[in-house]
C-alpha cells in the first residue's frame, strides 16, 4: 500500500527540509535518471520536466499529515517548505525501503539553485541525444533562461559527480 | 504546388456530435487520417473503463484526435494576420494536434503502470519510425516527421505553437471536457468554447486570453474541476480500473512463473518480457485485449479468471474511505485476515488514492511549477488568472485527495457467518 508515497516520505526523511516546489520536481527528476526508482511520470512543460504525480502525491501526504508544508511570503512570490513529521517518520517504518542511500545525493542538489537544477534536469531530458544538439536544445527551448556554455559545462560536471556517489 | 500546400478538390467534412463538422482541406490531413496508425484509434476509447460507469462514453480516441485537430484549425483561422502568429507554422499545428494521441495503447493507464510504459514514448516512435504516418509526413518536408514529434513532446523552440496543444487552456482540454460531458451524459463539461476562442490572442511563448474573457475561462476551470471529481475519478470506474490493472499482474506472475496459459497470450508476450517494439505494441488493441480476458475466464489460476469474469460481467470490488494514516494497524491487521480467509491480499485489498490517476488540476504555476493561464489587461500587461478571479483562486487554492479501499464483498459475504475471520474483517470495515 502507498509505496510510491512511502519512497518519497524517505526522499523527504533524508533531508531536514526541502525549500521550492520547482526544485523539489527537478530534484526528483534527477534522482530518477541517476536510476533511484521513483515511479512518479514526468513531461517536458515551459519550465522543464515536470510531473504531475509528484505534485498530487505530495498534497496527498501533506493531507495525510505525512509532510508539512509552510507557504512563505516574499517578494513577488510564495515559497514553500516542506518536512517530514512525527506520523510521516512512523509510516515510513512499515517499509522496507529498497532504495539507495540519497542524503549525498540531496545535499548536493540542495546546495544549488533551482534555475540550474532546471538546467540539469533539461539537459538529462535529452539525454539520449549528441551532446552538441543537448545544448542546441538547451538554447532552443530555454532562451528566455540566458544560460552559457559555462552554466552548461558545469552541468555536465554536476550530472558526473551524482552519479559517481554511489 | 507542393505536397505541403495541396488542397482537395472539394472540402472533406465529418459530422461530429461536438463541434457539429470537422472540416478538412489539407491533402496532408485527409492522408494521415487514413493511415492505419490513426485508424488504430477507433479501438481505443478515450475514457478506458469509463463505460463500465457511464454506458455511453464509448467514444474513442479517434474522434477525440479530430475534434482536437478542428478547434486547433479553428483557432489558427482566429490568430490570421495577427501580430506574433506566423502562419508558416499553420500545418505543423494541424498535424501536432491530429497526431498528438497516437501512441495511446488499450486502457492506458492501467497498461502503462503495470508494464512501465509510456505512450508518449509510443508516439514519438510512430511518428519517427518506419510507419505510414512518418512516410506522410516526410513527403511535406524532410525533417517535419521531428518537427511534429519536438511539438507534441512540447520541445519545439517555438512555445506558442505548443501551448495550442498542451498548455493549461489548450485545445486537447477543450475537446475532451465537452465530448466525455456529451458522450457520457453528464451535465458538467460545459463551457462557451465559441467565446474563449475569439477571445485567444497569440503571445510571444504562450497563448493568452484577452481579460474580457475571464469569465468563460472561469466556466473551463469550474468543468475542468467538476468533470475530474464526477467522471475522471467516479469511484466505481476506479473499481474497474483496480481490477483491470490486477488482471494484468497476475497475468505477468502466471507468465513468468511458467504457468501454461490454455490459449497461449501471444500478444502480451513482449509486454511481460518488457519493451515491446513498435510493430508488437500497435498490434494490441483493446478488442484484442477484451478477447484475451474472455478467454482467460475459462483458465485454471482462480484468482485471474475470477478477476476476468468481474472485469467482462462488470462485478466490480466495493469500496469504503479509507486513511492510510490512521488505519495503518487496521489495514495490517486485514492484510492477514485476508490471507487467512483464502483471499491473496495483493489482489483482493487494494488501496487506491487520488494521485493513481493525475488529472491536472489547475494550478496557478507558483514558483515556477508549471505555465499558468495569462489574462491579457487593456494596459497589455498580463496577469494570472486566480490573482482576478475569486472562483478559480477558490479553486486552486484548495487540495482535495482521497484514498478508498476496494475489496470484493460478494466473496466475504459468500463466508460463514459463523467464521470468526469475516466476522473481524465487517468489524474493521463496516464497525
Amino acid at each position: 500500500m502507498l509505496e510510491n508515497h512511502a519512497k518519497l516520505m524517505q526522499f523527504f526523511s533524508s533531508t531536514e527540509e526541502i525549500v521550492g516546489r520547482k526544485k523539489l520536481q527537478k530534484m526528483i527528476y534527477i534522482l530518477k535518471k541517476c536510476e533511484v526508482p521513483f515511479e512518479e511520470r514526468y513531461q517536458f512543460h515551459f519550465y522543464g520536466p515536470y510531473s504531475e504525480e509528484l505534485t498530487l502525491r505530495v498534497e496527498e501526504m501533506c493531507n495525510l499529515g505525512f509532510i508539512s508544508e509552510e507557504r512563505e511570503e516574499k517578494k513577488n512570490y510564495y515559497q514553500y517548505r516542506y518536512q517530514i513529521t512525527e506520523s510521516g517518520r512512523e509510516f515510513l517504518n512499515h517499509y522496507e525501503m529498497d532504495l539507495p542511500p540519497l542524503h549525498d545525493h540531496i545535499r548536493e542538489m540542495n546546495g544549488r539553485s533551482s534555475r540550474f537544477l532546471e538546467l540539469v534536469s533539461t539537459m538529462l531530458f535529452f539525454e539520449g541525444l549528441p551532446r552538441e544538439e543537448i545544448t542546441e536544445k538547451v538554447y532552443a527551448v530555454k532562451s528566455t533562461q540566458n544560460y552559457t556554455e559555462e552554466d552548461i559545462q558545469d552541468g555536465w560536471k554536476f550530472i558526473e559527480k551524482l552519479r559517481g556517489i554511489h | 504546388m507542393g505536397y505541403r500546400d495541396e488542397k482537395l478538390s472539394e472540402e472533406k467534412v465529418f459530422k461530429d456530435p461536438v463541434h457539429r463538422y470537422v472540416h478538412v482541406r489539407d491533402r496532408v490531413i485527409w492522408d494521415l487520417i487514413g493511415t492505419s496508425e490513426f485508424q488504430r484509434l477507433r479501438r481505443i476509447k478515450q475514457l478506458g473503463t469509463s463505460y463500465l460507469t457511464f454506458h455511453g462514453a464509448e467514444h474513442s480516441r479517434f474522434n477525440h484526435s479530430l475534434g482536437v485537430y478542428e478547434i486547433v484549425r479553428r483557432i489558427i483561422e482566429n490568430f490570421k494576420d495577427r501580430p506574433n502568429w506566423d502562419d508558416d507554422e499553420r500545418l505543423l499545428c494541424l498535424c501536432a494536434a491530429l497526431l498528438h494521441d497516437l501512441g495511446h495503447g488499450p486502457f492506458s493507464h492501467s497498461f502503462e503502470k503495470v508494464f512501465k510504459l509510456d505512450h508518449e514514448d509510443y508516439t514519438q516512435k510512430i511518428l519517427l519510425g518506419d510507419t505510414e504516418v512518418n512516410k506522410i509526413l516526410t513527403q511535406v518536408e524532410e525533417g517535419f516527421p521531428k518537427k511534429v514529434a519536438d511539438v507534441i513532446n512540447k520541445t519545439y523552440a517555438n512555445k506558442l505553437v505548443v501551448s495550442l496543444i498542451s498548455s493549461q487552456i489548450d485545445a486537447d482540454r477543450m475537446d475532451y471536457l465537452q465530448r466525455d460531458a456529451y458522450f457520457t451524459g453528464v451535465s458538467y463539461g460545459h463551457f462557451d468554447m465559441e467565446r474563449i476562442l475569439r477571445v485567444m490572442r497569440p503571445m510571444e511563448d504562450q497563448v493568452v486570453v484577452k481579460e474580457s474573457g475571464m469569465h468563460a475561462v472561469e466556466d473551463y476551470i469550474m468543468s475542468r474541476y467538476q468533470m475530474y471529481w464526477q467522471v475522471y475519478f467516479h469511484p466505481v470506474t476506479r473499481s474497474a480500473e483496480v481490477i483491470l490493472s490486477k488482471i494484468l499482474h497476475r497475468a505477468k506472475e502466471l507468465y513468468e512463473s511458467g504457468y501454461t496459459f490454455k490459449l497461449k497470450p501471444t500478444h502480451f508476450f513482449s509486454f511481460f518480457a518488457g519493451q515491446p517494439t513498435l510493430k508488437e505494441y500497435l498490434a494490441l488493441d483493446e478488442a484484442v485485449t477484451l478477447y484475451y480476458f474472455q478467454t482467460w475466464m475459462e483458465e485454471d489460476d482462480p484468482v485471474l479468471s475470477d478477476l476476468c469474469d468481474r472485469f467482462v460481467n462488470r462485478k466490480l470490488f466495493k469500496y469504503i474511505e479509507f486513511n492510510p494514516n490512521s488505519q495503518m494497524n487496521q489495514w495490517m491487521e486485514l492484510y492477514k485476515l485476508f490471507s487467512k480467509a483464502g483471499l491473496n491480499p495483493d489482489y483482493y485489498l487494494v488501496v487506491d488514492s487520488s494521485s493513481d490517476l493525475p488529472y491536472d488540476f489547475y494550478r496557478p504555476g507558483e514558483e515556477e511549477e508549471r505555465l499558468p493561464i495569462h489574462l491579457l489587461q487593456p494596459s497589455q500587461e498580463l496577469r494570472e488568472l486566480s490573482r482576478l478571479s475569486d472562483i478559480v483562486e477558490a479553486i486552486s487554492g484548495k487540495k482535495r485527495t482521497d484514498h478508498k479501499l476496494y475489496i470484493p464483498l460478494d466473496r466475504l459475504e459468500e463466508m460463514s457467518n459463523r467464521s470468526k475471520t469475516k466476522k473481524r474483517i465487517m468489524e474493521i470495515l463496516y464497525g
